[in-house]
């Protein structure tokens, strides 16, 4: 924290910026006094009563993963690496959110499930349940943290106070809606935010491109920099990998970056899963993370391009201060690479639309946020305390629990701000968090689902084992043992934990027993009917752009013409 | 108890015209700032676009189209709830 500090950061906000901040933080809290209106049951609460319309679900489905993490940390990444960093949308995120819409929806939406253990638990039984259940909550509640201490940083440079001061405001505000409104507040908010900073950003990156003289101007002074012409084509990354061979660092972006790391954290995180839950229906299930990935598409270009001509213009980060904080040494300026969108904005935004800009920045940190708590509390309440510590209680029992578990996540998100704060880029510290528990995660839902005689056994012991070989490869990382610097590191755990976690599933399958066969309908692939996964066609989900399959296929051409152009 | 929560939920409010509620009044503020208070200085740091005068229009038309939208195409609730989406409360799942 004292990082952010040292570099003179101060934003020039007048009453204007205040004003235009204060009118957005009425909006969010009238949303979650409205949301409240409609919160009788736990299900209205955990998963707004399954109702919401596909395009605020797929709105959400991205909103509530474009945390001020995603926003300021992918503009790191922008500024330390170049255009290399597209791959977390373009290989990454977009073929894992088609595959989740077209693949594995059926199985969530159609088994009726609450939440991602719960599935867990039908599939494998009580000891993968509280494996999984256990291990999201610890994962949500230290991302939780990191959002906190990205807010406190942005609120610290704005108003001065000091970081633990907003880190409380800020987390009562975020629980003050989420408490009131459960999902269908998060969600409603989320929406609204991802408007909120898609309006702060694309200004920004207008003047910006303006700025350097346009693409030409960007592309010149970027090839002129530390990171030279490499960081303008997204291939082959190896800066960002820490692979000095070209076809690793390929093989090493494929596979750890798209298929393990991505499809891991996509298909399986229920912060994400949670918001096609909520959805109307089947189809619109199915829709909502296709929806919501043709903005994703389109994300890298007012999220990392920003963070590029940061890495250009920005005085405390450009040439020997970008070169510096390349080598890992700290900038002379004492500004770090996640300080990119806030210097940028202030050198380039006049009052008014700063102010619109700074609320942009704390309506991602709290969508991103509310996006942890709202799965925490669901997942805790009933993949834990429901299934485990207090079963058959009533209904408006479980609704009490949720909310009184929301106020005692946000206390502890508190705590775990602090870890975040002592890594220099947090993208860094995400995904590792994430190759500890969504790449084995992965591997034993897309072995569970097609493989019918994988074990309950087998379930627990690969996710176990799994999440220890990430451990072990990040433990080697970390004392110096293997060298591997960038992002390489999760990116190996990753794939470490996956193919671990798929070996330790087949050995323990052949020796234990399979469920029976009637328990696996609805959650194994051959063993459903196939009509239980085809959606209805009529009504609200008639017409051919509602379908999911050609949606789906329109996302993934754009995806491709994109990678060839850059 | 399913249906009951969808059909309030349709009904309470859209968050079509929160959304352009907050854009129109952003767009708003940020045009007057752009026609009325712009300085030398401010055109300046932004490489001599007025941005606040044209973000400012832009999110004014946004807001119009949203609330255009809602006018067109207002929520209602919906008579033909998918057949297993009926049954969702008969399940008692996990257990």
């Amino acid at each position: 924290m004292t990082v952010l500090a040292q570099a003179d950061l101060r934003l020039d906000a007048n009453a204007i910026d205040y004003l235009l901040l204060a009118f957005y933080f009425f909006v969010v809290l009238g949303i979650g006094y409205l949301a409240r209106k409609q919160v009788s049951t736990s299900l209205d609460f955990f998963l707004s009563g399954r109702s919401l319309p596909a395009w605020v679900t797929g709105l959400a489905f991205i909103a509530a993963n474009l945390g001020a993490i995603e926003v300021m940390g992918m503009s790191a990444n922008g500024a330390e690496y170049g255009l290399p960093t597209a791959h977390y949308f373009w290989i990454g995120a977009v073929p894992a959110m088609l595959f989740l819409g077209i693949v594995m929806m059926p199985f969530y939406y159609g088994s009726k499930v609450r939440s991602v253990p719960e599935f867990m638990l039908r599939r494998f039984g009580k000891p993968a349940h509280l494996v999984n259940g256990i291990s999201f909550a610890a994962a949500q509640i230290l991302i939780a943290g990191a959002n906190l201490f990205l807010l406190a940083s942005v609120v610290n440079l704005l108003l001065g106070w000091p970081i633990w001061v907003s880190v409380i405001l800020a987390a009562v505000i975020v629980l003050s809606y989420t408490a009131l409104g459960g999902l269908s507040a998060a969600i409603y908010n989320e929406v609204l935010q991802f408007f909120v900073i898609v309006a702060a950003l694309l200004p920004l990156t207008i003047v910006g491109l303006y700025k350097v003289g346009g693409w030409d101007g960007l592309v010149d002074k970027v090839a002129g920099g530390p990171g030279g012409a490499e960081q303008l084509s997204s291939w082959p990354g190896n800066q960002l990998t820490g692979f000095g061979d070209n076809f690793l660092s390929v093989l090493g972006l494929v596979f750890g970056l798209g298929f393990v790391l991505s499809f891991g954290y996509w298909t399986t995180n229920f912060v994400e899963v949670q918001r096609a839950m909520a959805s109307k229906s089947m189809s619109a299930a199915r829709r909502t993370p296709i929806i919501g990935a043709f903005p994703k598409i389109l994300m890298p270009f007012i999220v990392i391009i920003p963070g590029m001509i940061a890495g250009v213009t920005v005085t405390e980060l450009q040439g020997e201060n970008k070169a510096a904080l390349m080598a890992g040494d700290g900038a002379e300026s004492g500004a770090t690479f996640n300080d990119a969108l806030l210097l940028l904005m202030r050198d380039l935004l006049p009052n008014g639309m700063l102010g619109i800009a700074i609320a942009g920045l704390l309506a991602s940190f709290m969508a991103g946020m509310a996006a942890n708590l709202s799965s925490f509390n669901t997942v805790f309440t009933y993949d834990i305390w429901q299934a485990y510590i207090k079963k058959g209680e009533s209904d408006e029992y479980y609704l009490r629990t949720g909310r009184t578990v929301t106020a005692i996540a946000t206390v502890l998100a508190i705590g775990t701000a602090f870890i975040a704060s002592t890594y220099s880029n947090l993208m860094d510290y995400l995904q590792q968090l994430f190759s500890f528990f969504n790449a084995p995660l992965f591997a034993t839902f897309i072995l569970g689902m097609f493989w019918k005689r994988m074990t309950p056994t087998a379930g627990w012991t690969g996710l176990v084992s799994g999440t220890l070989a990430a451990l072990g490869v990040f433990a080697l990382a970390e004392t110096g043992v293997w060298d591997l610097p960038g992002q390489g590191a999760s990116f190996v755990g990753a794939g470490a934990a996956f193919a671990v976690d798929i070996v330790v599933s087949v050995v323990v399958t052949y020796m234990t027993q399979p469920k029976p066969a009637p328990q696996l309908v609805g959650l194994v692939y051959s063993m459903t009917p196939k009509e239980r996964l085809k959606h209805a066609t009529t009504g609200d989900d008639a017409g051919w752009y509602r379908s999911p399959g050609l949606l789906a296929g329109i996302a993934l051409v754009i995806t491709i013409v994109l990678n060839f152009i850059f | 108890m399913a249906d009951e929560s969808r059909s309030r939920s349709a009904g309470v409010f859209d968050i079509r015209l929160i959304i352009a509620l907050l854009m129109g009044v952003y767009g708003a503020v940020l045009t007057v700032l752009g026609i009325g208070f712009t300085t030398d200085e401010d055109m300046a740091k932004s490489a001599d676009i007025n941005i606040n005068l044209w973000a400012g229009l832009a999110m004014l038309v946004f807001a119009g189209v949203f609330v255009l939208w809602a006018q067109l195409r207002p929520l209602t609730v919906p008579d033909n709830v998918e057949s297993d989406a009926t049954e969702e409360e008969a399940v008692e799942p996990g257990h």
